[in-house]
């Protein structure tokens, strides 16, 4: 899933303040599992923005509203009302529905109410940790299911640099060194014979940069008619 | 010394290397003054790159600076800080002013350095920088394009003799080795028991290899070192050996150390050489160097 | 201003504890603030940002949050949770410029009829000392609420 965290609200009321009326609509998938931005999370952000604005003076009109997924049109123009309500738009989704909504609704400003994180799952409740960088290229059959690009801080691909300490990474104790948790699962499986090859510097050209990525599949592709 | 490390290592003679650090900014005085005094005592002055993720001077260019001095310099290149066109490039560079020289680090992570909001690279790894050194050895580039004049160096690398986990650091060790690092330099090490054991291991290929030999210079940073650094460690009764010294002694008792350890490597044929670090202090090399009396 | 100003305070109080404590302060006849107006729940563990926020967007001066001690929530841990959120409530009413002070929590039993009195009189005070909710002078000003 994403995973998102809330931006401060100083910051989003900053972006928000010169309009009056303002769609807060929050996305029921991912960042409303991981607590940002769902049903609850909007409500939160509007009652917020309507006190921090009004000791300003304002007297700001927030309309709440929460749809299943920002980032498929399906859903997006289920707005369509409300949207052309409003002078602007705050998205509490990932990136990807902020753009989503700005996209389909061409003269309404769209705004992002949360940082979108990562890539990752809850480890632990309250606890969210990022596993997948995304690269387009996946390694983890020869890493034993555990990505040195997402999880080792420094992304090395032939094993660990010295800088471990007690199995946590150099970069905080807080942090398990991704290659002390290869290792020890290779060797758990009885594949350490794995990690002798020397890998050649990583193809990035899948990573995001050559630009804007874009997968296109003519089995299920069909022209949008609308 | 005249002689070019490379036959240095070869002779087989006991072989001394020492760091440089460059300064941050453009005052280069003291580093002037530290490479006169070491140039003729030592067989290589290691020149840190951006040590410790600290922005400073360049490291190629304080090695073109060691070889003007008539100096023998070896280049450290870390992985953090430049992708793989601009490290191959810098290798060129480098060669062309001169260094003969080369050491493969991975770096330490830009979190811990002055820097902290910069977009860290490792776009190669320590061993895929030794691979592009003896890639452009070969005449290409790893993209696989054709040099017009190649490069030749003495390649090395890093071990650390202490490490967490030992066996994925010879899974790493055994990897620069297979990809062409000719020496290794440890990190710190001050427990000779621990060196030897991983000397054990290490003696099953014939790299060269150079202990790393960190001056201590109080108790107070032995235990530091103990607490922050990974992969050294320092022992109670160096701590205690440190603490003991008379007020405004510590570093002559940590030189002390330092020559002991030394004399023991080399009368033990531990290792085949030492590399002594004694960051910002590097005018007591020299001295710490007539008291072990290599 | 602050002498003649009466603060509205609202008073999220569980059933099993708190709710007991404010009532065994009434019947202990105990002074304390009659500007205190209690909200009962069934835990405080039912106790969302939400609800916190809206008391202020709707004119609190202050809200406190009273739970059952630690360790002894009917509902296991539901005071656990109010804590936290309560923290995090406290947090936004920074952001927002409202002052996280206004927000309080405490734990007692339900026999600790004192010990309510008590708090309803610290938050009093507490917020005596602060100034009105701005929120609720703009309401006025305006002959309204949202
Ligand atoms: S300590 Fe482990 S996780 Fe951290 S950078 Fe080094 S190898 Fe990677």
């Amino acid at each position: 899933m994403i995973v998102a965290e809330q931006k401060p609200i100083q910051e989003i009321k900053a972006m928000i303040a010169d309009h009056q009326k303002v769609l807060v609509v929050g996305c029921a998938t991912c960042v409303t599992v991981c607590m940002a931005g769902g049903e609850k999370e909007v409500g939160i952000i509007a009652s917020c923005l309507r006190m921090a604005l009004r000791i300003d003076g304002k007297e700001p009109q927030m309309i709440e509203d929460c749809i299943q997924r920002q980032c498929e049109w399906e859903f997006v123009d289920t707005l369509k009302d409300k949207v052309d309500g409003v002078d602007a738009v705050l998205s509490s989704a990932c990136g990807v529905g902020v753009q989503a909504l700005a996209e389909r609704f061409p003269n309404k400003p769209v705004y992002p109410a949360l940082n979108t994180s990562f890539m990752g799952m809850p480890k632990e409740h309250g606890l969210w940790v990022e596993n997948c960088r995304g690269c387009g290229n996946c390694g983890l059959g020869r890493f034993g299911g555990i990505c040195p690009i997402a999880r080792c801080s420094k992304g090395l691909l032939n094993g660990p640099c010295g800088g471990s300490q007690n199995g946590k990474c150099e970069v905080s104790k807080e942090m398990d060194c991704g290659w002390q948790l290869i290792y020890e699962r290779l060797k758990r499986l009885d594949q350490l014979e794995k990690l002798e090859e020397i890998l050649p510097p990583k193809d990035w050209s899948t990573d995001r940069d050559k630009g804007q990525r874009r997968m296109y599949r003519g089995d299920v592709y069909y022209e949008q008619t609308v | 010394m005249s002689k070019q490390f490379k036959d240095v290592l070869a002779s087989g003679e006991f072989v001394i290397t020492s760091e440089i650090g460059p300064p941050k900014g453009t005052n280069i005085e003291k580093m002037l003054h530290h490479i006169e005094i070491l140039k003729d005592k030592v067989h290589g002055m290691n020149v840190t790159d951006n040590q410790s993720s600290v922005m400073r001077l360049s490291s190629v260019a304080v090695c073109h600076i060691i070889t003007d001095h008539g100096g023998e310099p070896i280049l450290q290149m870390t992985c953090r800080d430049r992708n793989r066109m601009a490290l191959q490039s810098d290798l060129l560079s480098a060669y062309v002013l001169g260094v003969r020289n080369v050491l493969c680090l991975t770096g330490d992570h830009i979190s811990l350095g002055d820097h902290k909001g910069a977009k860290q690279v490792f776009d190669l790894d320590s061993v895929q920088l030794i691979a592009a050194v003896k890639s452009l050895e070969a005449g290409q580039d790893i993209g696989g394009n054709k040099l017009d004049g190649g490069v030749e160096f003495c390649v090395g690398a890093t071990a650390t003799p202490e490490a967490d986990n030992m066996d994925s650091q010879f899974l790493k060790f055994r990897k620069k080795i297979k990809t062409g690092a000719g020496f290794f330099q440890t990190q710190a090490v001050y427990d000779m028991v621990k060196l030897k054991a991983f000397m054990e291991y290490a003696r099953q290929s014939d790299v060269k290899i150079l202990a790393g030999i960190l001056v201590l210079v109080s108790a107070g940073m032995a235990r530091y070192l103990n607490a922050n650094v990974a992969g050294v460690t320092v022992p109670q009764e160096l701590i205690d050996e440190m603490a003991g010294a008379e007020k405004g002694k510590a570093l002559q008792k940590g030189m002390e150390i330092a020559a002991r350890q030394i004399k023991q490597i080399k009368d033990e044929k531990i290792c085949d050489g030492v590399h002594i670090m004694a960051i910002g202090k590097e005018e007591v090399v020299p001295e710490i160097l007539s008291m072990s009396g290599v | 201003m602050s002498e003649q100003f009466e603060p509205e305070i609202v008073a999220f109080c569980c059933h099993y504890c708190a709710y007991g404590a404010a009532d065994l302060a009434g019947s202990m006849r105990l002074n304390y603030p009659a500007n205190v107006k209690i909200i009962k729940l069934p835990c405080t563990g039912k106790v969302d940002i939400i609800y916190l926020l809206k008391a202020f967007e709707d004119g609190a001066d202050g809200v406190f949050v009273v739970g059952c001690l630690e360790g002894n929530c009917h509902f296991t841990d539901g005071n656990i949770k109010a804590k936290r959120r309560v923290a995090r409530a406290k947090k936004l009413l920074d952001e927002i410029g409202l002052g996280g002070e206004r927000l309080d929590m405490f734990n007692m039993s339900a026999s600790m009829g004192p010990k309510f009195a008590e708090v309803a009189r610290e938050m009093t005070e507490r917020i005596k000392g602060l100034c009105p909710n701005p929120l609720r002078e703009k309401m006025k000003n305006e002959g309204g609420g949202r």
